[in-house]
């Protein structure tokens, strides 16, 4: 190529390069919302508050935007992501460090174009491509609810994301690509509860966010992988479609019980992340519960669960004889409360083979409980079960762990136990 | 045989290594301080640290120690000379049938030889897993408050002043 050649072609790059900027600022512009002075909580009406309360537990927006030991709604709370960490944020109304200056406008475009006030795009952590379908009604009420909360003046910690991804303007790329929200329109051939409880869990609740799994970018996937069981805190969210591991079949009024009480006596106790999930639902209005049971035990209802269910074994003597370690540490650590006839059984808790842990493709959840243990989820009666995080170390628990697959779980052998308990530790929350 | 290092001290029990650890400790050591309270690692009465970690020692498979360290509150003081969790403790009058109190200094132990300056959250979410049955617990959080300061440090955002 001769020399002008060459300032030709760079040239036309660099105009290129412009034009791109140019756009890529075009769509990734969002103007700043004026701010507003605090509305008065006194003027928001008592009825609309409730409903709004209502929403924020069946979404289970505390989770998030609460901190271990601080004020509800002050943020705070770490999202752990392979990009980095997300804090939750301060949606109280104090107007300096909250949402206290949003007005409505601000507060919807941030729940469905995920977007600040100040124009600042959020990180789908913010789970936003699940809120484009909630109606402008209940959208109201969220507000008045938060509004009314006693403003906190908290400033969560620093996200910590990777190079370049704390460039905010980038996420309007991925909004390009993710964030799609499809009409939801109501389903005449399913019940009003069916439709109802479609509406809560695909939108406010959220339930794919932990219970599908993700793409390279961290979207959902979703159509025929929906609910295919994803991953959160670093414990596993298990499928809930028809390719659900349970070993009893999630009925209507199984799921209903899980969810205000934190315990499904065919099942076992919510764990991990799900058990603030129930706190949540107990305290929420028990038709929309209900709704949400009617919705998913219909996603379950091919799951081979809910066509037989089977016995369930107890294969006591080959998992003494091929795990003999973890039998007497089985023996001494968990044995007097989950051996038949023990004290926790003789209670009434559900023995071990009926938890869907053990029948899970992965050995995460029946790490993490043994790790963790069960706080008790919805009220301080339990269920509970101790940790054994500083009794037990990486070994011992991969021992149990393995006795108990071959005593009581199902499918192929879980391999590399020792290394995924570590990861477990390191993970875990 | 199995061998244990016990507050310091070697010792060798022969026993099955399911044993809890607890009745290693009351029946074989004779060392009384952890109680019995459930069985079910659901009280505390009967923790101990393993390694500096707060562990209930019903759950506590013996064989499962290997050759991490037991210390009982027997090994952080004596009667004619407390330690300072046992001062702490002594010093607000923390006790009071007293069944729970081995487990919560033990338990207080573990949480300071992490942080001495832990804040007042963490210090309750320490001592949670432990129960009293008579209600002293704002007497025994004193107690951990001013054992915090006795070692150099303190409850950074305490509920009421060590004085
Ligand atoms: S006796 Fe061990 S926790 Fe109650
Ligand atoms: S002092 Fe009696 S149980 Fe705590």
């Amino acid at each position: 190529m001769s020399r002008s050649g060459i300032t030709r072609t760079v040239i036309w790059a660099a105009i290129a390069l412009c034009v791109g900027i140019v756009v890529f600022a075009i769509i990734a512009y969002r103007p700043a919302i004026a701010a507003v002075t605090r509305p008065d909580p006194r003027l928001f009406d008592a009825a609309l508050v409730a409903r709004g309360a209502n929403l924020a537990r069946l979404g289970n927006c505390v989770s998030c935007h609460q901190a271990a030991g601080e004020r509800p709604y002050a943020g705070g709370y770490p999202i752990k992501t392979p990009f980095g960490t997300v804090y939750g944020s301060n949606i109280t109304p104090d107007p300096a460090t909250g949402i206290g200056e949003w007005s409505p406008a601000a507060f919807n475009r941030a729940m469905r174009e995920g977007v600040g006030r100040d124009g600042s795009h959020l990180y789908p952590a913010f789970p936003y491509t699940h809120y484009a379908n909630v109606t402008d009604s209940d959208l109201g009420a969220l507000y008045a609810f938060l509004m009314t909360r006693p403003a906190v003046r908290a400033v969560p910690p620093a996200n910590t994301m990777i190079p370049p991804l704390g460039f905010r303007p980038l996420l309007a790329g991925w909004k390009l690509l993710f964030l799609r929200p499809q009409p939801m329109a109501s389903d005449p051939r399913q019940s009003a509860a069916w439709n109802r409880g479609r509406y809560i869990g695909e939108t406010l609740a959220h339930c794919t966010a932990c219970h599908s799994p993700r793409g390279l970018l961290q979207q959902e996937k979703r159509g025929a992988e929906a609910y295919d069981g994803g991953w959160s805190g670093g414990w596993y969210a298990p499928p809930i479609n028809a390719r659900s591991p349970a070993v009893r079949a999630w009925t209507v009024d199984r799921l209903d019980a899980y969810f205000r009480t934190g315990l499904s006596t065919a099942h076992a106790a919510a764990a991990g992340p799900m058990g603030p999930v129930t706190y949540n639902l107990a305290r929420a209005a028990p038709a929309d519960v209900r709704a949400l049971a009617t919705y998913y035990a219909w996603q379950m209802r091919e799951a081979p669960a809910a066509r037989v269910e089977p016995p369930l074994p107890d294969r006591r003597a080959s998992a003494s004889q091929r795990h003999p370690v973890g039998a007497r540490l089985y023996e001494g650590a968990c044995a007097v409360c989950h051996e038949p006839g023990a004290a926790m059984m003789v209670a009434g808790r559900p023995v071990l083979p009926l938890g869907t842990p053990l029948h899970e493709d992965n050995p995460r959840d029946t790490i993490q409980i043994i790790l963790q243990g069960l706080r008790p989820p919805v009220s301080a009666r339990g269920p509970y079960m101790p940790a054994f995080a500083d009794a037990l170390d990486d070994r011992q628990v991969a021992e149990i762990v393995a006795y108990l697959q071959v005593r009581h779980g199902s499918g192929p052998a879980w391999k590399d136990l020792e290394k995924d308990v570590a990861k477990a530790r390191e993970e875990g929350e | 045989m199995i061998d244990l290092t016990v507050n310091g001290a070697a010792a060798r029990v022969d026993v099955d290594p399911a044993t809890p650890l607890l009745y290693v400790l009351r029946d074989d050591l004779h060392l009384h301080a952890a109680k019995f309270g459930c069985g079910l690692g659901q009280c505390g009465a009967c923790t101990v640290l393993v390694d500096d970690r707060p562990v209930f020692s019903c759950l506590m498979p013996v064989g499962a120690i290997g050759t991490r360290k037991v210390t009982t509150v027997e090994g952080l003081g004596t009667a004619a000379k407390p330690g300072d969790v046992q001062r702490a403790f002594l010093h607000e009058q923390a006790a009071q049938c007293g069944y729970c109190i081995p487990g919560m200094m033990t338990r207080a132990e573990g949480l300071l030889r992490k942080t001495t300056t832990p804040t007042e959250y963490a210090m309750r979410t320490a001592m949670a897993p432990s129960l009293c049955r008579c209600g002293t617990h704002m007497r025994i959080l004193r107690a951990v408050r001013r054992a915090a300061v006795m070692r150099g440090g303190g409850v950074v955002d305490a509920a009421e002043p060590v004085t």
